[in-house]
């Protein structure tokens, strides 16, 4: 530590050099931590502590597939499931096309199985107690200004209601958060009453998209889902029954492989990244031959100017990715603002944090360690003569 | 005091507005710029200057080789990133975009933005096929076709991962709608059996669609008899005959859409003003290629903000990696140039001069970059969830437009990059320079 004033000297030698290479490093760092935040928003998706023992039962027949509601009762029959809901997918958009919505229509003990979505005891029975009532997550209210008591027209793109309209209003009479920060793309979706859906819809009814079940205990997980799916085999709605987080990771690769893409940016982004910062300490220490030289005359070891020199390249990329992420975290929160509902990002959590800082000493590391080894060979009496 | 304020705005113009003259030019213009360039190169005399101070330059760019790279990867990374990403998007717009076409319509219900949530009963259909608008075949019956959309779940041949795949009953006439439409192998199924016709990109993705091969579809045994190419995204799908499709998942007589050909794209607002004007029907009609298009809008825009906001940040990155190495490049060359200087050549020489270095760097760089984009993901095979709510399978395209998109950027960020080390060079007094080691 007290060599640390030599090390900043010693970046300080060549400040415009230094700087930008600490704006390049920054640029770097400041894209991993957006690309991670998204990464992390799609990996971390159904990986709750309440996700764990849930398992959500949906049509082999693929997302729209529908199943029937006899299945519930024989769902709650089947040992180890401690409690089972069932939703039907609604969709629909508010005011515009361009404003997509995740809406379902869910049954009465959704809300049990789903303990993460946070919704005040009066919330939940207003819901129970309007025909009409909706909940929407806190993330989609505060986009659309909604506020409890606001009757929300929504339109629908699949299911038109008997009366030949296409315009569902609800009646929002209450607002559920998600506490833990990493599930917050849970806060966009929007929840009504199975049972209205069911009166008023002009097709579509008297059947559930998904049933979600909990399993008493996490070892049962799998075997409830054997369970579940052998209670259709061969009938004409076979079901495939998963954990939430298989579920969740399916999804998402159905869009796209995001671990690929956001692997492949990364890889350019420190590929090039290396190259500039290795060049930066090449150039510094080959002008500064003479002064290592010094440092050795006056008794420095070899490995100790080793060590000088890849504390500063560790130094500059620690100082450069600091910056970087503190950009990022900026950045994020400004795109959650703006975006909210519509892209799932995550905010930098600790998580991206450490693997940013195990990357910059990493980085650091690698970049440092050809110049500082030919540091730590400088000859004192080749490089004083100025040979 | 003033006349430093001065300096540095007439420094900011001549770094933004050439960058924002250089992202507004097509490609010709870049082209007519580089060939006016050479021209005042080889025909003044202050262009002459400039080209032996430039020739210099370059001679000792093997010196440098280590930091020189740094520009060329630096730039080269951009590049590769922006145009890999836009081909990715350009893949997907194309292939939606072949799908449509200005003659044919589909004619959807009221309301419904995708095929999958539409329901069109059969009466509708028989009167929207009738319609004088339409054109019709040999047999004077109309070229319509009732199709149906639903989604079944095969697993990827890749990873075995279930994924939704858009099976499409199709009508008689369907073969009428797409003049591209062939069979690769095999022969169309017969209406009226468990018969299936597979896409040339299906069959690649997904398991149990070979030649002969039987699918589960609803718990009953389909044969796949065939292997279509239509040219567009309904290669990504599997196609059967309508009525057995609306009986496998219990549709009655039912159908999902309309495709009809008019009988030439003018009548098309006649067909969808006798659509609207008609009380019985309660339905919405679009061209094709409308309708495609607009299935491609959402993911393009997304990917086109993705990319550019990534090349955006890296190209700053490559920025500054360019103005370390051009700042340490005339550092190295402080003398040469103040030799220069002394035995005659003025200022706007020696500022071509590192200029002309770096965007030479520069374009090696978005060339290496956009070469490396070429080699890996030309024709990349990748698949992603389309507005049906199934895998639409698509390529990704490094069309020339992309490459010189790239070459742009990568111009940009090497005129940013040499031209404040440049203007530096040229105001370095001679005295001190000389006597640089």
């Amino acid at each position: 530590m007290k060599y640390l004033h030599l090390v900043w000297s010693a970046l300080l030698r060549r400040k415009t050099r230094t700087l930008f290479t600490i704006f390049a490093a920054s640029a770097a760092f400041l894209l991993f931590g957006l690309l991670d935040s998204v990464r992390a928003a799609f990996a971390s998706s159904g990986q709750s502590v309440p996700g764990a023992t849930r398992l959500i039962t949906m049509s082999t027949q693929g997302l729209l597939g529908s199943l029937p509601l006899s299945l519930l009762r024989r769902i709650q029959a089947v040992p180890g499931v401690s409690s089972v809901t069932y939703e039907s997918w609604f969709g629909g958009y508010y005011q515009t096309p361009k404003n997509e919505l995740a809406t379902q229509s869910i049954a009465g003990n959704y809300f049990d199985v789903y303990p993460e979505y946070r919704l005040s005891p009066a919330e939940l029975r207003a819901l129970h107690a309007t025909r009409t009532g909706a909940v929407a997550g806190a993330a989609l209210a505060a986009a659309f200004h909604w506020k409890v008591g606001d009757k929300i027209p929504v339109q629908a793109t699949v299911f038109p209601q008997k009366n030949g309209s296409n315009t569902w209003i609800f009646d929002l009479v209450g607002i559920y958060h998600v506490s833990d920060p990493r599930e917050q793309g849970k806060e966009s979706q929007l929840f009504f009453n199975w049972d209205y859906f069911d009166q008023a819809t002009a097709f579509g009814g008297g059947a559930a998209s998904f049933y979600i079940e909990r399993a008493a205990r996490l070892q049962d997980v799998f075997s409830v889902g054997s369970a579940v799916d052998a209670l259709s085999v061969n009938s004409d709605h076979e079901t495939k029954t998963q954990s939430e987080d298989a579920f969740t990771a399916s999804l998402a690769r159905r869009f796209a492989d995001i671990g690929l893409i956001v692997g492949s940016i990364m890889g350019a982004v420190f590929f090039t990244l290396i190259l500039l910062t290795g060049n930066t300490m090449a150039q510094a220490v080959r002008e500064r031959t003479p002064e290592l030289a010094i440092l050795k005359t006056i008794g420095f070891s070899g490995r100790g100017v080793l060590a000088l020199l890849l504390a500063e390249s560790v130094l500059l990329l620690a100082v450069g990715g600091i910056l970087g992420l503190a950009l990022s975290v900026v950045a994020v929160s400004e795109l959650r603002a703006r975006l909210g509902a519509q892209i799932p990002v995550l905010p930098v959590g600790s998580a991206t944090w450490l693997r940013g800082v195990a990357l910059m000493f990493a980085v650091g590391i690698i970049v440092g360690v050809l110049p500082a080894w030919r540091g730590m060979r400088v000859r004192i009496v080749e490089a004083l003569s100025g040979r | 005091m003033w006349r430093k304020i001065g300096y540095v705005l007439s420094v900011i113009v001549a770094a933004v507005v050439p960058v924002i003259v250089l992202v507004v030019l097509p490609a010709w213009g870049i082209l007519a710029g580089v060939v006016l360039l050479i021209a005042w190169l080889a025909l003044t005399r202050t262009g002459r200057q400039a080209w032996s101070a430039t020739a210099v330059a370059v001679s000792t760019i093997p010196q440098r080789l280590g930091s020189s790279s740094v520009v060329i990867i630096g730039i080269a990374g951009v590049v590769g990133v922006l145009v890999a990403l836009l081909a990715m998007a350009e893949g997907f717009r194309a292939t939606l975009q072949q799908t449509g076409s200005d003659d044919t319509a589909i004619v959807l219900r009221a309301g419904s933005q995708t095929e999958i949530n539409s329901v069109v009963d059969h009466d509708s259909a028989v009167l929207v096929a009738d319609m004088p608008q339409v054109m019709r075949d040999k047999q004077n019956r109309p070229i319509a076709s009732p199709e149906i959309v639903v989604a079944a779940s095969i697993p990827k041949k890749s990873n075995g991962v279930d994924s939704n795949v858009e099976i499409r009953g199709v009508g008689d006439e369907a073969w009428e709608l797409n003049p591209r439409f062939r069979m690769v192998t095999g022969r169309r199924f017969r209406s009226g059996l468990r018969e299936l016709i597979v896409g040339k990109d299906a069959v690649r993705e997904f398991a149990h669609t070979d030649m002969g091969s039987t699918l589960d579809l609803n718990n009953q045994p389909w044969t796949v008899v065939g292997v279509f190419d239509s040219g567009d995204s309904h290669n990504s799908e599997l196609w059967a005959d309508t009525g057995v499709v609306a009986t496998t998942y219990h549709r009655g007589s039912s159908t999902s859409s309309v495709t009809v050909r008019l009988r030439n794209a003018g009548v098309f607002d006649a067909f969808r003003a006798a659509i609207k004007t008609n009380p019985q029907l309660k339905l919405e009609v679009q061209t094709t290629r409308r309708y495609y298009d607009a299935q491609s809008e959402g993911l393009t825009r997304i990917i086109h903000v993705l990319g550019t906001t990534v090349a955006v940040i890296m190209g700053i990155g490559a920025l500054f990696g360019a103005l370390n190495t051009m700042y340490a490049a005339i550092a190295t060359r402080t003398r040469e140039i103040a030799t220069l200087r002394a035995i005659g050549f003025r200022g706007a020489p020696v500022v071509v001069s590192v200029l002309l270095e770096t965007l030479l760097l520069a374009v090696l760089g978005g060339i290496v970059g956009a070469a490396i984009a070429w080699l890996l993901f030309d024709h990349y095979t990748a698949s992603t969830l389309g507005a049906n709510f199934s895998q639409v399978v698509f390529e990704f395209r490094v069309t020339p437009t992309l490459v010189a998109t790239g070459i742009k950027w990568a111009l940009a960020i090497g005129f940013l990059g040499g031209l404040f080390p440049a203007l530096r060079a040229a105001r370095m007094p001679v005295t001190e320079g000389l006597r640089e080691l």
